[in-house]
């Protein structure tokens, strides 16, 4: 399968601090890719990285053959790459709609002086984005909550109405940062088969970054394990769930004995 | 009794709601207009018994709808809190009167100035908003508050401006403290179309009923232009960045070609009330521009409930009208007269114009706290929304 984003010995220092250090890492077409570590091992830092939030001390990262090292995030976005965050960042105050359609934003094309006059063209464009977003909110199961503040629904709709916004973009990659953080397993459940159906429906690729253990085993193809911003192990779920380092790095040295005894 | 009172409402509403849509609209749409024609002729009899200054009043206030709105932009719709606002007006208000007074040999047509006045407002717009596309609030507001303070101050000083290698000698471009008078008028000369038609000039004879009708052409104007760029791409984009600029960011929205365009759009409002300002007084000087017109117009935005532009209409009419006739005009010779039947000196002598900016900070104190999403706050919109879309489906 064709590579989609490569990071190469990508690192991110905050002063002394190595946040990130020295990570390979491939993402698939159509894959759906693990992240997991400890907390603090550096994984929102490294998708803060691949949009544009932070530039890399230095490492390259390629997404669908161009660099994204340098770039501003409404670029990486515009490039195909769209993100949740780990704790919900929704435009509060905007309409469940307007939020999505926000997340349009790239794939319009209307200016401020169409704006004003109203032009055909651009009277075509709001009908059609106004259609694609309710469509879109359709889609997450909450056409219902269109006209409500993004503030006023209740939180597990929040992170589907998240999900929305960034599909919105048109990614290619979606970044998913511990999507079910916060949810009771009913809604965890629900989340994870919404998740492979992005993947199977949409023919997207997806990043996601998951405390839930049965939720990255279950469905993810290839998993990264992270710890103090290193890479300490990769492969199937199955291979990295055996790995001595990864129990290492979550339990610690004593339970690596206790397993290998 | 008032049962009745009420069947009979009930049923003129029900026979109301009957009527087709677009009859009802185009209903309401010709009895606003009526209104709008008729009010300047009532508010000048009134004028003529009271001898009150109404009209030049009012159309101050529709030129403080025209700021409000354009501040609105900025700081309602974007979130970018600007203390120096008035700069932008100043800026217009010169350009217009530098464009179109006697003394420099220029004098350009109204029409053409005013035209001018817009993208040169724009751009400094753009020059404000450009170092400050890094500063989030309270750092933000600290330079528009000084850029405020230094422009007026600056066209104060633009008086003798000496430049050699420039050709410039002792060049007077804004006559200092003494300001720009008289200025440009508009004047519509049709004789290329019709050749017998004398030009008209607006405003002549200070006739202020002229004046009501372009403040209110142009006050049109600037309200759908608000309220289209509200609903447009640009407006949720601003709206976005107000809300969280980082996940705005990363859904797309490039921030700083939508923060200038708010600082852009938002100046040259102000830049056009400002030329339309100095030729209705006939003149312009620094004083007209002070720290406290920015604070006023921010008050009026505040108040009215950020990002609507219905409410910012009514609270900049309200707010404008409150302090310049009702403080200014009315009040004085009443509590003169309270307080001489009341024998009171405290009262002869208040001048409640002394307390307006103690008024204001009270109001704008009592609003943040019962009431801090303003009077009129965005909501109402959102029904609306839902209204529409009701009627939309049945």
């Amino acid at each position: 399968m064709a590579v989609l984003l490569e990071a190469q010995n990508v690192s991110m220092h905050f002063g002394g601090l190595k946040a990130v250090d020295e990570v390979d890492f491939v993402v698939e077409e159509h894959a759906i890719a693990g992240l997991i570590g400890p907390n603090g091992a550096g994984k929102t830092t490294f998708f803060n990285m691949i949009t544009g939030l932070h530039k890399p001390t230095y490492g390259r990262i390629i997404f669908d053959g161009h660099d994204l090292v340098g770039k501003r995030p409404n670029r990486v976005t515009a490039m195909g790459i769209a993100r949740t965050f780990q704790t919900i960042r929704l435009f509060n105050n905007m309409s469940s709609l307007e939020n999505v359609l926000v997340g349009m934003n790239t794939r319009l094309r209307s200016t401020w002086y169409g704006a004003l006059l109203r032009t055909p063209g651009v009277m075509a464009e709001e009908r059609r984005a106004y259609r694609q977003a309710m469509a879109m909110l359709e889609y997450v199961g909450i056409a219902e909550y269109a006209h409500e503040f993004a503030k006023n629904l209740p939180y597990g709709l929040q992170r589907r109405l998240e999900i929305a916004r960034a599909l919105a973009t048109e990614p290619k990659l979606l970044l998913l940062d511990e999507p079910t953080a916060g949810m009771n397993p009913q809604e965890t459940h629900e989340t994870t088969r919404f998740i492979r159906k992005l993947r199977d429906e949409r023919g997207l690729t997806i990043l996601l970054i998951e405390h839930d253990m049965r939720v990255v085993m279950g469905i993810s193809d290839r998993v990264t394990v992270l710890d103090y911003g290193r890479k300490i192990s990769e492969g199937t779920p199955e291979e990295v769930q055996k790995d001595p380092r990864v129990i290492e790095a979550y339990l610690g040295r004593r339970a690596v004995e206790a397993f290998t005894q | 009794m008032t049962n009745t009172t009420l069947t009979t409402n009930n049923a003129l509403i029900r026979r109301w709601q009957a009527v087709p849509q677009r009859v009802r609209q185009m209903v309401i749409y010709l009895l606003v207009g009526a209104i709008l024609i008729a009010l300047p002729f009532g508010v000048r009899s009134i004028e003529r018994q009271h001898t009150l200054s109404l009209l030049f009043s009012l159309n101050v206030a529709l030129l403080y709808v025209v700021l409000a709105l354009g501040l609105n932009i900025v700081v309602g719709f974007a979130g970018l809190l600007d203390l120096g606002y008035a700069a932008f007006f100043a800026l217009g208000a010169y350009t217009f009167g530098i464009l179109t007074w006697p003394a420099h040999g220029l004098e350009w047509s109204f029409w053409i100035a005013i035209l001018f006045v817009a993208p040169v407002a724009a751009f400094f717009g753009i020059v404000i908003g450009t170092p400050t596309l890094r500063l989030r609030g309270d750092y933000l507001a600290i330079v528009t508050l000084a850029f405020g303070e230094i422009v007026p101050n600056a066209l104060r000083n633009m008086s003798n401006i000496h430049i050699p290698w420039l050709g410039l000698y002792h060049f007077n471009l804004t006559n200092g403290t003494q300001g720009l008078n008289p200025v440009g008028k508009p004047v519509i000369d049709l004789r290329w179309i019709f050749p017998n038609m004398e030009p008209f000039v607006v405003g002549q004879n200070s006739n202020q009923i002229h004046w009501y009708f372009l403040v209110v052409a142009i006050g049109f104007l600037v309200l759908f232009g608000s309220r289209r760029l509200d609903e447009s791409r640009l407006g949720r984009a601003w709206k976005a960045i107000r809300e969280d600029e980082t996940a705005a960011d990363c859904m797309g929205v490039n921030p700083i070609t939508t923060k200038l365009l708010a600082f852009a759009l938002g100046a040259s409002f102000s830049g056009i009330a400002g030329a339309v300002f100095a030729s209705m007084s006939q003149a312009v000087f620094p004083e007209l521009f002070r720290f406290n017109v920015s604070i006023f117009i921010l008050i009026i935005v505040i108040i009215s409930g950020m990002g609507n532009v219905w409410g910012v209409l009514v609270g900049a009419l309200i707010l404008t009208l409150f302090d310049r006739v009702l403080l200014a005009q009315i009040a004085p010779p009443l509590i003169q007269n309270l307080g001489n039947q009341l024998n009171s000196n405290f009262l002869r002598t208040l001048d409640l114009q002394l307390y307006r900016w103690v008024m204001f900070g009270t109001g704008l104190l009592i609003i943040m706290l019962l009431r801090p999403e303003g009077l009129f706050p965005s909501r109402v919109r959102r029904a609306e929304l839902h209204e529409a879309e009701e009627k939309g489906e049945a």
